[in-house]
């Protein structure tokens, strides 16, 4: 991933020409990408940046629109995802968006892709060195919910006060004996920062720890990005003898039958039928066509529709 | 055998197109043309030019079209169009003192200099439908009379003269803007009004009253309240001088606060402040008697903890458009985070069912 010129909209396919290159122009996404570069530097600082108004409303991923938008050269290949899948409405009408104001190649191959926007889940398949994972954040502050106030936040990371944090879990265990968080389960940063994944399940934070992307998060409407370069180390806070564990339903996937993926639950009757299957669409695919098959289904059988 | 459920991308489309088809409802009806919206519902306009931060009355009527009258839908256009506006500099400082007034009232003075002038205003009608409106909207005859000269000196100016008021320190800093730089808090006072003058006027009208009934109670007094034409004027690096681009209606208001004082000061009344695009008379005294609220700290007032004093609360929570987006997202799929939550629960609910005390494995 380079940061290119000034001109490297002209190098690239075919883009609305009534935009500039991936919609934003050339300043704001100088301005953008000051924020990722201080961000990578400080793994886990949220970093306040000029967020502007974008197309879509606050809240569907304006965050994570902008990054990507200063992230994506014409020469990268975007992959946009909503709950693990591709065909997401939100993931059809953001990929959408920049085929039409970038022009960029798109896939929903994860491992064909260069750029991944994501929101809620971490893909399946191990990322590579020469990928961008790019989160669209909700509430970037782990604290907001023990502490509303942002000026008071601010100073809690400044001297990594998060005690507040560990009595928050502390109470969970001693009221319903287990941490009740299940997703934006919070992390700590090579020991430093603690930090908010964005809505994941907890099932993907062990995928944030050590992987070879580079993490870029973007809160649009809180107007902060925050960053986590590769290789970095990311631990899920936990207790000694309550340590952390990433959960999912306890069955395989009824459609490629993977053990290891995290599963939607899908209601089928009104008589209580459900059945489990990947929120991966791309991993479940490339299991069918590679020849597994679950309970449920049968070999490639999306691919063939 | 279940095949996953596809088709994103046709039922946006088939949205997008039954969305045009309801916005221009019954086509034996003429449609709406953007005069008549910028003309006939001008005071839709004001506010949509007034929270999207952007002075176009005919973009204004454009949004509203579009947005089938959704006036924060119409908001959002405004603002999303604005954002891909160049910049190319600052205009000089609008001086409401030479403000070509409609309409100018005091409610401390019987009478003033420049004198009080209702102008178009809805205050003293009485709220009785006129079903006459509904078969002909042709407007009765307006007497006329010989233009004067419509400017009036401020009122606050007279009170200044006697330093019965606080005096606003003049300064020629560059104000902030939270458009293009990201809101840092504690923020100082022209951030705050700008914050405030593009904000939802519902929000700031709530606020307001609560700041009547004893939230944060200032006492105020509209001092003054006028709306009417200003010029606006840019500098021109290349010739020296300022030129005039145009005018803008503005609504102003200023209000006469409960007085300060101490040993050492004498006591003085202090000010609240309101400035908004259009005529917009409900926005602006919302946002004096805010801005006025939001001043404790500066005037060595009490926190009372009262919401209209809390410049986080106020400033976090005021923008609609922030608002209606992270409120309405909670529509878009969650599927992956409920399902966690679902089998935290169920795992929870077999370890209370087990046993009292939770087992070793359910503890995570």
């Amino acid at each position: 991933m380079t940061f290119e010129g000034e001109n490297m909209s002209l190098q690239g396919r075919k883009h609305d020409a009534a935009y500039n290159f991936a919609y934003l122009d050339e300043q704001t996404k100088r301005m953008i990408r000051r924020a990722i570069l201080k961000g990578l530097a400080i793994p886990g600082y949220q970093v306040p940046f000029a967020s502007r108004e974008m197309p879509m409303p606050y809240g569907w991923g304006t965050g994570g629109v902008q990054v990507s938008a200063a992230t994506l050269t014409p020469d990268d290949t975007l992959k946009v995802i909503d709950q693990g899948a591709d065909d997401t409405t939100n993931a059809v009408s953001i990929r959408k968006f920049f085929e039409r104001t970038a022009g960029v190649a798109t896939t929903e191959a994860t491992d064909a892709a260069t750029v991944i926007q994501t929101r809620h889940r971490i893909p399946e398949a191990p990322l590579t060195e020469d990928q961008v994972l790019v989160y669209q954040v909700p509430i970037p502050e782990p604290l907001r919910f023990l502490e509303p106030r942002e000026t008071e936040t601010r100073k809690m990371h400044s001297l990594g006060e998060y005690g507040l944090m560990h009595v928050k879990l502390y109470e969970d265990i001693s009221r319903h004996g287990a941490i009740a968080t299940s997703y934006a389960y919070p992390v700590k940063v090579e020991g430093g920062y603690v930090m908010d994944p964005s809505p994941i399940p907890k099932f993907d934070n062990p995928k944030l720890s050590d992987c070879p992307a580079i993490q870029l998060f973007g809160a649009g409407r809180e107007q902060r990005i925050y960053a986590l370069p590769p290789y970095t180390r990311v631990a899920s806070l936990d207790f000694e003898d309550h340590p952390f564990e990433p959960s999912k339903a306890d069955h395989p996937c009824d459609l490629c039958g993977s053990q290891g993926s995290y599963l939607d639950e899908v209601i089928t009757d009104d008589r209580g039928g459900r059945i489990f299957v990947c929120s991966d669409t791309d991993y479940c695919r490339t299991r069918r066509e590679a020849g597994h098959t679950g309970p449920q289904g049968a070999p490639d059988a999306e691919a063939r529709s | 055998m279940y095949v996953a459920v596809k088709g994103g991308e046709r039922a946006i489309d088939n949205a997008h197109a039954w969305l045009a088809e309801e916005r221009r409802g019954d086509a034996a009806v003429d449609e709406l043309t953007l005069d008549q919206i910028r003309e006939q519902l001008a005071l839709t306009v004001a506010r949509v030019m007034a929270e999207g931060s952007l002075y176009d009355p005919d973009l204004a009527a454009l949004a509203i079209k579009q947005a089938r009258g959704d006036l924060i839908e119409a908001v959002f256009l405004v603002r999303a169009y604005r954002t891909t506006l160049p910049r190319f500099g600052a205009s000089e400082p609008v001086d409401t003192g030479e403000m070509a007034c409609d309409r100018r009232i005091s409610a401390t003075f019987k009478d003033a200099p420049g004198g009080q002038v209702l102008g178009p205003t809805f205050d003293y009608t009485h709220r009785l439908l006129d079903f006459k409106l509904a078969a002909d909207g042709e407007a009765p005859a307006t007497p006329q009379g010989e233009a004067g000269d419509a400017t009036a000196p401020h009122i606050t100016a007279f009170l200044g003269d006697e330093g019965l008021i606080q005096d606003e320190p003049e300064s020629d800093a560059t104000p902030p803007d939270l458009t293009r730089e990201p809101m840092e808090l504690p923020a100082d006072r022209p951030l705050r009004l700008q914050a405030l003058t593009r904000a939802d006027e519902g929000f700031l009208l709530g606020l307001a009253y609560s700041t009547q009934r004893g939230y944060a109670r200032n006492h105020a007094f509209v001092g003054e309240l006028r709306i009417g034409a200003v010029v606006v004027e840019m500098e021109i690096p290349e010739l020296g001088f300022a030129i005039e681009l145009g005018e803008i209606t503005l609504t102003e208001c200023e209000t006469v606060n409960q007085f300060t004082g101490s040993k050492t000061e004498p006591p003085q009344f202090t000010r609240g402040y309101g400035l908004v695009f259009g005529q917009t008379e409900r926005k602006a005294i919302s946002m004096a008697l805010v801005d006025r609220a939001l001043r404790w700290k500066e005037l060595g007032e009490d926190d009372q903890g009262a919401p209209a004093q809390d410049e986080e609360f106020v400033l976090m929570h005021a923008d609609n458009i922030q608002a209606t987006g992270f409120l309405e997202h909670i529509k878009l799929p969650h599927y992956v985070d409920f399902q966690s939550e679902l089998e935290l629960v169920r795992k929870l609910r077999r370890a209370a069912q087990r046993d009292e005390t939770p087992p070793e494995e359910a503890a995570e």
